[in-house]
């Protein structure tokens, strides 16, 4: 399954990561050659069969709404590589 | 200098009970070894002496006032993707370097209650997605029995340390052979639990829907008893167990007379290396001897698939769980663009080795718009048929045996640019992994002077059978408690 560059493009896009062109070119390869293996599946018959999107039958899983300690806030921000007042600081959202 | 390091931690816990030496007298025995041939294994991202030590010291408290367990006083080496307050934990990436955790894990929660001593953060392979421990942002671990080869992965370090005495006991985790493969290529033991077995509450997630944290050790019983502290319902991870778990130490020791061994024939593939295939058939004729009934006539047809259907859902669930590092919260952040976006593209492009990249891109691949159906769905579904043969002979067997992996350990820098030829690495323990079952690696022998690993699956929640049948096997070998001659 041939993946273009374009295609491999998009997909960094929508997952947030920078590539440069010897990326591009690296993984347009690397990653249609690991679909190719992927495409055997289509041949196993799945019919009338749920997906399995967890190995166990839990669901639901309910407790009691108990109020707890949490972190404190400088303890939840110690590791923020930028913050001020109470917020973590980022870069202008909108262009 | 002592050689306390040897001991499997059973016997040290019966020798820090009579007083033979004290768990600070160990534990610097542990250290002194480390410092020794850790340059040339390099299993360990972090090490923690002072706090060892430190450890060391309320150990030896509980012991004379008579409060220690198992594991009191026992050096520990922690996989790197477990969050420990105040240590840092990096997951074996550049994008966690200096991340610090405000939080205990569960399973890290346990062994401090146990009196353990944790003596490092063990290498591994960045966020567990490997098979040789060579995709960590640290460097790669070599293999103690032979420093040219990988010692499988991704919880490379956890297992070298046990193979080098680094420790006597380690935490790993197993997505689809993270525990067991590394232990098969270093000689030692490794325990992947049930799916729900052991909380995940505070391990770095990878793939949610597989992740397990599970025990490395040089023998049985000592797996046994580490599963035993981390095991349990914790409500802080939702798909944790309410089932109260069984004594895993019942199980060492007993016969296996009777006991039903299913031992499927597409395990025994082609890539097979022949000195591997000759250990496992010796192995199995050990079983026999022992009184179980092998019967090598289980067909699991679906086993092939399991490989895609592993590399379609883990990448996908990657890609989820990995959108959080975005050099915002904390980690790694590269700000020298304008604006919020191009700073995540860039902290990401920094932050993230290739592998890690490549299998984020998969997974959003995967989930994709007009490919979710024909990929991650139909993933799902071929999982559900894996499931079910699974299910269809545990009706019949008690226990599935086969080998750990292919292959013995290989050199470095042989399939790091191959990324299909490492996961085939993972060819024979992706299928329980994706069922979610129980399984075991135990040393079965060498093949070219290197170790073999024998993988025995059970039955969900049933780490007992498989304890059992480990501990007899590994009895009637002797192959327990094996150290790398460095």
């Amino acid at each position: 399954m041939a993946l273009t560059s374009e295609e491999v493009l998009h997909i960094a896009r929508l997952a947030r990561i920078a590539l440069t062109d010897e990326d591009v070119r690296r993984f347009t390869a690397q990653l249609s050659g690991i679909l190719d293996h992927f495409t055997a599946l289509t041949a196993v018959n799945t019919e009338g069969l749920e997906p399995t999107a967890h190995p166990l039958p839990l669901s639901n899983v309910m407790r009691e709404d108990l109020v707890a300690p949490s972190l404190p806030q400088d303890e939840a921000l110690a590791n923020a590589p930028r913050s001020e007042d109470g917020y973590v600081r980022v870069r202008a959202v909108l262009e | 200098m002592s050689d306390f390091w040897r001991l499997t931690a059973h016997e040290a816990h019966v020798k820090l009970r009579a007083r033979e030496f004290s768990a600070v007298e160990l534990t610097q025995s542990v250290l002194d070894r480390m410092a020794a041939v850790e340059p040339k294994v390099h299993a360990y991202i972090t090490t923690t002496p002072e706090l060892a030590l430190e450890q060391a010291k309320a150990a030896d408290a509980k012991y004379a006032s008579g409060t220690a367990t198992p594991l009191t006083g026992i050096p520990v080496a922690v996989k790197d993707l477990i969050v420990t307050k105040g240590t840092r934990t990096t997951a074996a990436s550049k994008i966690l370097e200096n991340f610090n955790p405000p939080y205990d894990s569960h399973v890290y929660e346990q062994l401090r209650k146990a009196g353990a001593v944790m003596v490092g953060k063990a290498n591994m392979d960045e966020f567990a997605m490997g098979s040789s421990t060579e995709h960590s942002a640290y460097g790669p671990t070599h293999n103690p029995w032979n420093l040219d080869l990988v010692p499988g992965g991704s919880s490379g370090g956890s297992a070298a340390a046990i193979a080098a005495g680094e420790a006597l006991v380690a935490l790993g985790s197993d997505t689809g052979g993270s525990i067991r493969q590394p232990a098969a290529l270093c000689g030692v033991v490794g325990l992947d639990p049930t799916y729900g077995r052991v909380s995940r509450f505070g391990i770095v997630a990878f793939g949610s829907s597989l992740d397990q944290v599970g025990p490395i050790g040089r023998d049985v019983e000592d797996v046994a008893t580490m599963l035993q502290c981390i095991g349990g319902h914790d409500p802080r991870d939702s798909t944790s167990n309410p089932e109260p778990m069984p004594d895993m130490r019942h199980y060492l020791g007993r016969d296996i007379k009777g006991m039903k061994v299913g031992v499927p024939r597409e395990y025994f593939i082609s890539g097979m290396e022949p000195g591997v295939k000759a250990r496992i058939e010796e192995a199995l004729k050990t079983l026999e001897s022992l009184g179980a009934e092998v019967d090598t006539s289980l067909s699991l047809p679906s086993t092939e698939h399991a490989l895609a259907v592993y590399y379609i859902i883990a990448p996908s669930e990657a890609s989820a769980n990995l959108a959080r590092y975005d050099g915002v919260k904390y980690g790694f952040s590269d700000r020298s663009g304008p604006t919020m976006w191009d700073n995540m593209e860039q902290t990401r492009a920094q932050g993230f080795g290739n592998e890690v990249k490549r299998r984020i891109m998969l997974g959003t691949y995967a989930l994709s718009a007009g490919y979710y159906d024909a990929f991650y769905l139909k993933a799902q579904k071929v999982r559900t048929v894996i499931n079910n043969e699974f299910a269809a002979a545990f009706a019949k067997y008690d226990v599935i045996v086969t080998p750990t992996s292919p292959t013995v350990a290989f050199p470095i820098g042989a399939k790091v640019d191959d990324p299909y030829a490492m996961y085939l690495n993972d060819v024979y323990t992706l299928p329980a992994s994706v069922a979610g079952l129980p399984s075991i690696s135990v040393p079965c022998g060498f093949s070219e002077g290197l170790p073999v690993g024998l993988q025995v699956i059970g039955n969900f929640f049933d780490e007992r059978r498989v304890i059992q049948v480990a501990s007899a096997y590994e009895g009637a070998s002797g192959l327990g408690n094996q150290l790398a001659g460095l």
